[in-house]
């Protein structure tokens, strides 16, 4: 199938541009120099190189032999975590900040959840040489306390945001008003397929290279293309990577794993594709977790990057044309895929991976035995290691 | 013409300007801004834009965010404000004009609320999130239950969409003073009034100019291009810092009073 935003950036019913009247003009700027730009060759080979040299792309698909033998399955890791900064948010960076540098903006502004986004932004700043400015919500500076000290040793200033939930949610609201107030010099760099267009497009774009190596990866390892992807979905950003060169593939079947949290009866989750209901926030139509009066209510998961109410518009579109399928697991199981990796492969997966890890071991046995699934491992867990250490520890201490 | 149309033109006719005060329903309760909103009038508001509170206002500065939370607390929602407006429809006959986030409008429904709205006595709506590309079908709706879609221009808006959007909105053009979010200023930003002058040789709908409006100042030295000034929060900051409900009408009041002289010829 074709996925395809329309000239006003919608995908079916979602997307689209809801946003105050002063970023329209900087909306417009962005989509023609990311058309103008992004297009040359010129763009193009400075970005290939410093996949290849920076960032240390193409990452390894991996085959995930214990894991493959214990599930009753044949599992490739597509290897994000190693990539520089440790997942998969360099890609989108890299691509951005070489688009602010040429669109002559010294100013990049970013918003970040578990920190990936603003260490994977603040790196590509120094690398190129801009100035970087990132929101985080206050909860989740206290969870990721290593991540905020990363960029502030990167070179950016980290602004703590102490509205609303204090969390991915809010530290968007405040970058978006730090945007609309200094629009003329800065760049807003948003670290998944979300926002008002042309964003979610650009960022699949720029991340659509985690799909277009795992396809060729896959191809070579195995001479054929393989059964299911798996992903987790916060924004959407590493699931829409390896899925978009899939689509036309009518035999790969996509799943996305969302955060249910405490449970999805819970009121306590981050599912907006599972749970949610058709509403606007940051700039998009798209699946919201909103109330009966529209108001929207505060997203929960153990990973600070899946801690958020809404999600991609193109996942929204995929998910209501039956392409891509979308499932959720709790904070538990994702903790215990946590260790379950890192125990079976000596691999240590960030949370947010976990989610997609989780969702394997339910399903990988009831699927034929030589069905292959690729899993995205978005990122590395070295940055919940203290969280998770903390969560183990509460477990053990509890009456049985 | 609506309850808009003909007080700017009663108000071009006296030459006069129209002060629009702003308050955020529901803060902080809606029985105060019930208290609030006839007094404002009493004082000289020419229209009152009622916000309607949201989790997540983008556009807005510290003050109308902290107003927001406390609105929210209280209870307030789409519907409640629709009851609000209704009660306070009998005892003032300014334009009310609703002013908020794409959300709650949508999740209520755009035919459910354009008829409720219309049968409360909602004359206006500004949806700040809502640019016309996306706006189309509430705003049809809208007009076609007789209530005013209102759109913002901004510095950063281009010349042409300036002429676009003086000829789509209804009621009045609302300009954007700055590229920023709400809240009180010391100066007036430059170039508004170039903008504003654009606007009249493309275009004579009425224009009103707010974010930023803080002081009778700025009012008076708007009041020499434009059609009115909108001032929500210096306003809310007055509010907020006074030590009774009763103090906060009586204080606001006397500001409302004090913008409006200057708008008088």
């Amino acid at each position: 199938m074709r996925s395809e935003a329309d000239s006003g950036g919608h995908f079916g019913d979602f997307g689209g541009r809801f946003v105050p009247e002063t970023l329209i003009a900087a909306l417009d700027e962005l989509e023609d120099a990311y058309a103008r730009i992004a297009a040359s060759a010129d763009f193009r080979s400075e970005l290939d190189g410093l996949l290849a040299t920076y960032a240390g792309r193409p990452t390894p698909l991996t085959r995930a032999q214990r894991v493959s033998d214990d599930l009753g399955a044949t599992v490739y890791l597509k290897r994000e975590d190693l990539a520089h900064t440790g997942a998969h948010k360099i890609n989108n960076v890299l691509g951005q900040c070489l688009l602010a540098r040429r669109m002559e903006k010294p100013r990049v502004i970013a918003e970040t959840g578990a920190g990936q986004h603003g260490v994977a932004t603040a790196t590509a700043c120094a690398l190129l040489g801009l100035e970087c400015e990132v929101y985080m919500g206050e909860e989740d500076v206290r969870r990721q306390a290593l991540n905020l000290f990363r960029m502030e040793l990167l070179g950016a200033r980290v602004h703590p945001v102490s509205g609303g939930s204090r969390t991915l949610k809010d530290a968007t609201n405040e970058a978006m008003r730090d945007w609309v107030t200094n629009v003329r010099t800065t760049y807003y760099c948003i670290g998944s397929v979300m926002g008002p267009h042309p964003y979610p497009t650009l960022v699949r774009d720029f991340q659509r290279v985690i799909g277009l190596e795992a396809r060729r990866q896959i191809l070579e390892a195995e001479g054929r293309l393989p059964d299911l992807l798996l992903a987790c979905v916060g924004g959407g950003s590493n699931a829409m990577g390896l899925f978009h060169p899939f689509l036309n593939d009518a035999g790969v079947r996509m799943i996305g794993v969302e955060a249910a949290g405490e449970g999805l009866g819970s009121g306590r989750h981050g599912a907006a594709l599972c749970a949610g209901v058709p509403g606007v926030l940051h700039g998009m139509r798209s699946l919201l977790l909103s109330d009966d009066d529209g108001q929207v209510f505060p997203a929960h998961s153990i990973s600070a990057g899946l801690d958020y109410p809404s999600v991609g518009p193109e996942h929204a579109y995929l998910a209501g044309e039956g392409r891509a399928e979308y499932v959720s697991v709790t904070d538990e199981e994702a903790l215990d895929a946590f260790v379950y990796l890192s125990r079976q492969e000596g691999i240590i997966p960030a949370l947010e991976s976990a989610h997609a890890v989780a969702y394997a071991r339910k399903l990988l046995p009831s699927l034929p035995k030589d069905a292959i699934t690729v899993i995205n491992l978005s990122g590395r867990g070295d940055k919940d290691a203290p969280q998770v250490r903390d969560l183990l520890a509460a477990r053990r201490s509890e009456p049985h | 013409m609506g309850r808009l149309g003909e007080r700017f033109a009663a108000l071009r006719a006296r030459g006069e300007r129209a002060l629009i005060p702003f308050v955020t329903a529901g803060d902080p309760d809606l029985g105060v801004t019930e208290a609030l909103i006839p007094a404002l009038v009493e004082a000289g508001a020419d229209a009152v834009e009622i916000g309607v509170p949201f989790s997540d206002p983008l556009a807005e500065g510290p003050t109308i965010q902290r107003a927001s939370e406390r609105a929210l607390r209280s209870g307030t929602s789409l519907r409640r404000v629709l009851q609000l407006v209704g009660a306070l429809r009998s005892r003032v006959d300014v334009p009310l004009v609703l002013m908020g986030y794409a959300n709650p409008f949508f999740s209520m429904g755009e035919e459910a609320f354009a008829k409720a709205a219309r049968a409360a006595g909602v004359d206006g709506l500004i949806v700040v999130d809502l640019p016309p590309e996306e706006g189309e079908s509430l705003f049809a709706v809208a007009r076609r239950e007789g209530i005013d879609p209102i759109l913002l221009a901004a510095p950063t808006t281009t010349p042409e969409r300036l002429a676009m959007l003086a000829a789509r909105t209804r009621g009045f053009l609302y300009y954007v003073s700055l590229t920023g979010v709400t809240g009180a200023r010391a100066e007036l930003s430059r170039g508004i009034e170039d903008a504003i002058r654009g606007v009249r040789t493309a275009s004579d709908v009425p224009v009103c100019v707010g974010f930023g409006v803080s002081t009778p100042e700025h009012a008076a030295r708007i009041a020499e291009f434009a059609d009115g000034v909108v001032v929500g929060s210096a306003l809310i900051d007055r509010l907020e810092a006074a030590p009774t409900a009763a103090d906060a009408v009586e204080r606001a009041a006397a500001f409302v009073a004090s913008l409006k002289a200057p708008l008088r010829r």
